[in-house]
């Protein structure tokens, strides 16, 4: 096995496989190295690629990496100084925006824009994009004008009409018998149902346990609404270039599509993204803002501003599907999970992508699975943060919580019994701990109207990343260092962390690097989605760095009459290693170089045979349920969070947050509400659209676990998705505690939580 | 498909969601309206009225003159004209505080104000909380905890937050919630921006 070669996901819960590969990579002479946590550390071989720096290991120490920093760009962000595209003015710059239908199906007839070409300033009224109307406020024409106001007025003033179709707005509507079809070539339910087989096999496990428990949990569609908007300012530039400022999470992604929309060479366009206002999945594509406004440049011969209006954010910025899904889970009273059989149904309007992922942490025995996906007449799905997965970890925490209680046993020990991953092993213990879990009462056994409750839920993601970047590292003659890659730092840090991992391997203080991301005539990176941009960007600049280090060493070991070998970077100073009277300063050392600049290109190569490819989290949540007037307020959270080597610990920490505060808000505020009758969204704009806010904040704490993942050289791994997945469903566990029994669906909102008290005392 | 209003009449009934009569006669009579308005439903700027008019106003301790129209926020001043794009528009109706700015010390959203309605008075925006290189207390208190991700509706926060301070030198963490409750953030900062107002009230106080 080359460390060229692709990745290859590990089963980490499998020794056997770990030590055949871990052999495999020794037995062509790699060297040992140490990777782990705390109580588990292991040596496994290593083939350092050539021109890399071999790995930071379990153990090691660091100057800069690990120091809790603030980041770079932050002076930039709280003084109003960081530039978005919505920001940019350019001179000449028209305005656009689209001109849309409020139908959620129905076809565009006849179209008047003479009104609208009369408002002073307007310079383009026109037909954009099909007639042929699939979701509310779906666009059919574009205007633009030199002003933002002009821009609005003239959209109001083209006068249309249309024809109306009947429409399947809503899930339910799609599945009706006589449900019109959302897209004509298919019926509006597909997927895959359950393989015969896999449910013989479940029912004869099912036969074989204590228990089995049963429940369906639904989950609404959310929308990303990112506070910048999709969209971009795009300057089209005579014959045949572009520069594009675009709100987006894949500067090379937009980049490939801008080219494409103006027919002009890839080469020929820039997109720059230095700050982009949110985007959480929902911004990996050009998308038709930018492609909108691409074309109207080089139609106008000017600069063109079009970012979606907030409406149309809700309706065309993308969205979490919803889910609904049937569950039955066979247990045994020693806490055997057996049997597990799951249908899971979803819609992610006319894109696709909808449905749940049950994150499988947990051993169920024997699995049968069926899924499906209903298109319906609303705005397409886009990914959000760990998509699929915080819905099935919402419906799989809820049912296990269920099983722990049918054979009498705690939820958390019920979870460790059946989850032998080793970073969540240590967790559930250290979590437990720290989080007073000893403090949990039985459930539904608080007295009075408000009630507490205490959940626990598990996240696992991928540790992804690999080839797909390459780092520009340039130390110039006056000492100070450059480090560039042309990805996008979309708000969560790469940047400062990108430097970090340059002013380490050269030996120098942080001040003295600075980072250079969100410009595509950088070179190359990936998009960010998946959590990945770290654990691929971060090892190439670590690589490049110390190759411009190994160029400076090279230069200063010829002065010395030594090699290069002999000499270390470290403390601002080059050092001889075997002779300590002998020491230069980094600027001195700078001040030798024959040319004006070192500059060294490291490349992104494949991670290491030995890595085992998941992360680990476990989080707790603490809630009080008013159960006179339905309220959940998350009174206290916990997550312990393994994201590999921490770069940062203050910015991990905040994305960690991020993911909490975004959990809050998901399972109990955010719905997007489709009116039955008309198909469009009630609640399209901040005010009815309830996100959670500054009052409905627990107190949290933050825990990353040290892990050294033997990814790479870096061994980082994303925090975009793992602390999403669990916390809905923690919180859920916490609100089925105080009860004594789950709210089936999210988001649990006063009427959900009313209705499941109400549904109890009838039942009983 | 021939006549508008009533195939959606038509087809709705046809596809059996209305079961009674009432909801039917509703939903039909707003799919006529929108047919009749003939128009898609936009936003509604009020900008019948053309022609400018020039103002003058304190903007971060300049004077400053400007021509607008009628019809225009201090927002769009500031973004479109001015050039002063610290200042966000995320919602552009009050609803998400991104445009707050200090009118006479006071926060106001500036996407609800008109420009012309800024006439001689004292604007403060994002722009000018700083003096010279010196952070104002909250702006280094933000930096410091963090308190920041994508950074968009960071202006708008730190402008809650200094008017905050400005009258109550410690809040408490409930205070502060209140404080800032006109403010939406999505990447979920608000737990740093709790922390990062205990630094900046210590660090006004002149702690360390
Ligand atoms: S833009 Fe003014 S409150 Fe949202
Ligand atoms: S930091 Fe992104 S919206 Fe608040």
């Amino acid at each position: 096995m080359n460390a060229d070669d692709p990745v290859i996901p590990v089963d980490p819960q499998d020794p056997a496989q770990r030590r055949r590969r871990n052999q495999q990579d020794g037995a062509r002479g790699g060297k040992p190295f140490k990777f782990g946590q705390k109580g588990d550390v292991r040596e496994v071989a290593v083939n350092v690629p050539p021109d890399e720096p071999p790995p930071w290991q379990f153990g090691d120490t660091h100057a800069v990496v690990g120091q809790r920093t603030p980041r770079v760009d932050a002076v930039a962000k709280v003084t109003g100084k960081a530039r978005y595209a919505y920001d940019m003015n350019l001179p000449g710059m028209v305005w656009a925006a689209f001109v849309r239908c409020p139908h959620a199906r129905a076809k565009v007839t006849a179209v008047d824009y003479s009104e609208a070409m009369k408002i002073p300033g307007v310079l383009v009224a026109k037909d954009y994009g099909s007639k042929d109307i699939r979701y509310a406020l779906q666009h059919f024409g574009v205007v633009a004008a030199e002003t933002h106001a002009a821009c609005l007025e003239a959209v109001r003033a083209v006068k249309a009409t249309f024809e109306v179709l009947p429409h399947a707005a809503r899930m339910d509507q799609a599945l009706a018998p006589d449900a019109p079809r959302v897209h004509s070539e298919r019926p509006n339910k597909t997927g895959d149902d359950f393989r015969p087989e896999a449910v013989a096999a479940f029912e004869k496990a099912a036969q074989g346990c204590d228990a089995v428990v049963t429940g369906t949990a639904t989950t609404e569609v959310q929308t990303h609404m990112c506070l910048e908007p999709h969209g971009v300012t795009a300057r089209f530039e005579a014959p045949d270039r572009a520069t594009v400022w675009a709100s987006t999470q894949a500067t090379f992604g937009a980049r490939g599509e801008v080219a494409r929309v103006l027919k002009v060479p890839e080469a020929n366009v820039t997109v720059i993204a230095h700050y982009m206002g949110g985007g959480f999945g929902s911004k990996f594509s050009l998308g038709v803002a930018g492609a909108a406004a691409c074309t109207l440049s080089k139609e106008l011969g000017r600069p063109v501003k079009l970012m979606l209006e907030r409406r149309a954010e809700h309706a065309q910025g993308g969205n979490r599907p919803s889910s609904v899904q049937e569950m039955s889970l066979g247990v045994k009273k020693d806490g055997t999970l057996a049997a597990y059989k799951v249908s899971k149904t979803g819609t992610g309007g006319i894109g696709g992508g909808a449905g749940a992922a049950n994150p499988m942490i947990y051993d169920f025995g024997e699995v049968a699975e069926a899924d499906f996906e209903v298109a319906t007449n609303a705005g397409a799905a886009a990914a959000m943060r760990a998509p699929r997965h915080p819905q099935g970890s919402f419906a799989l925490e809820t049912i296990m919580n269920l099983a722990a209680e049918a054979i009498g046993m705690d939820p958390l020990e019920l979870r460790r019994k059946n989850d032998k991953h080793p970073i969540r092993a240590r967790q559930y213990v250290e979590g437990a701990k720290r989080f007073g879990w000893d403090k949990r009462t039985a459930s539904g056994s608080g007295k009075g109207p408000i009630k507490k409750g205490m959940g626990v839920a598990s996240s696992l993601w991928y540790a992804l990343g690999g080839r797909g970047a390459q780092v520009l590292c340039r130390i110039r003659k006056d000492g100070s260092v450059e480090i560039r890659n042309g990805a996008q730092d979309i708000g969560v840090g790469t940047k400062t962390i990108l430097a970090m991992v340059a002013a380490e391997e050269l030996g120098i203080p942080l001040s003295r690097v600075t980072p250079f991301l969100g410009d595509t005539n950088d070179p190359i990176g990936p998009a960010s989605g998946g959590s990945t941009t770290a654990p691929t960007i971060m090892p190439a600049a670590r690589t490049a760095a110390f190759m411009a280090g190994r160029s400076l060493r090279e230069i200063v070991a010829k002065t010395w009459d030594c090699g290069a070998d002999d000499l270390a970077l470290g403390g601002g100073k080059v050092i001889h290693l075997k002779d300590r009277s002998k020491s230069m300063t980094f600027e001195k050392a700078c001040a030798l170089m024959p040319g004006d600049e070192i500059a060294e290109l490291g490349k992104r190569t494949g991670n290491y045979a030995a890595y085992e490819g998941q992360t680990g989290g476990v989080h707790f949540a603490e809630v009080e349920v008013d159960t006179e007037d339905g309220t959940i307020a998350v009174t206290r959270y916990l997550a312990l969070q393994d994201a590999g080597t921490i770069l940062n610990p203050l910015t991990a920490e905040s994305q960690v947050n991020g993911a909490i505060v975004q959990g809050v808000s998901y399972a109990l505020f955010e719905e997007r509400i489709l009116d039955r009758q008309l198909g469009q969204q009630v609640n399209a704009d901040m005010e009815m659209y309830k996100i959670a806010g500054p009052k409905d904040m627990p107190r949290a704490e933050v825990i990353l676990t040290e892990v050294v993942n033997g990814a790479n050289n870096v061994g980082v791994a994303g925090l975009g998705e793992g602390p999403s997945v669990p916390v809905a469903a923690a919180i859920a566990g916490a609100v089925h505690n105080a009860l004594g029994f789950p709210v089936w669906s999210l988001p649990m909102t006063p009427d959900r939580v009313l209705a499941a008290i109400a549904g109890k005392e009838k039942g009983k | 498909m021939g006549g508008h209003a009533d195939e959606g009449k038509g087809s709705v009934s046809r596809r059996g969601f209305l079961k009674s009569a009432g909801v039917a006669a509703a939903a039909t009579s707003l799919i006529d309206d929108a047919k009749k308005a003939m128009e898609p439903v936009g936003p509604a700027p009020a900008a019948a009225v053309r022609g400018e008019t020039e103002i003058r106003f304190k903007l971060n301790g300049k004077e400053t003159v400007a021509k607008v129209p009628p019809s225009m926020t201090l927002l769009e001043l500031l973004r479109e004209r001015l050039d002063m794009t610290g200042t966000k528009q995320v919602c552009d109706r009050g609803a998400c505080g991104a445009c707050t700015v200090h009118l006479d010390g006071r926060t106001v959203n500036s996407c609800l104000l008109l420009a012309m309605d800024a006439t001689g008075r004292d604007v403060t925006t994002v722009e000018g909380l700083a003096v010279g290189d010196r952070l104002h207390p909250v702006q280094q208190g933000f930096v410091e905890e963090d308190a920041m991700q994508c950074g968009f509706c960071t202006p708008g926060m730190v402008m809650s937050c200094a008017a905050l301070l400005a009258k109550n030198p410690a809040p408490t963490r409930a205070e502060c919630a209140e404080g800032i409750s006109g403010n939406i953030c999505r990447c979920g900062t608000y737990l740093n921006i709790f922390r990062a107002m205990d630094r900046a009230s210590a660090l006004a106080k002149g702690g360390k």
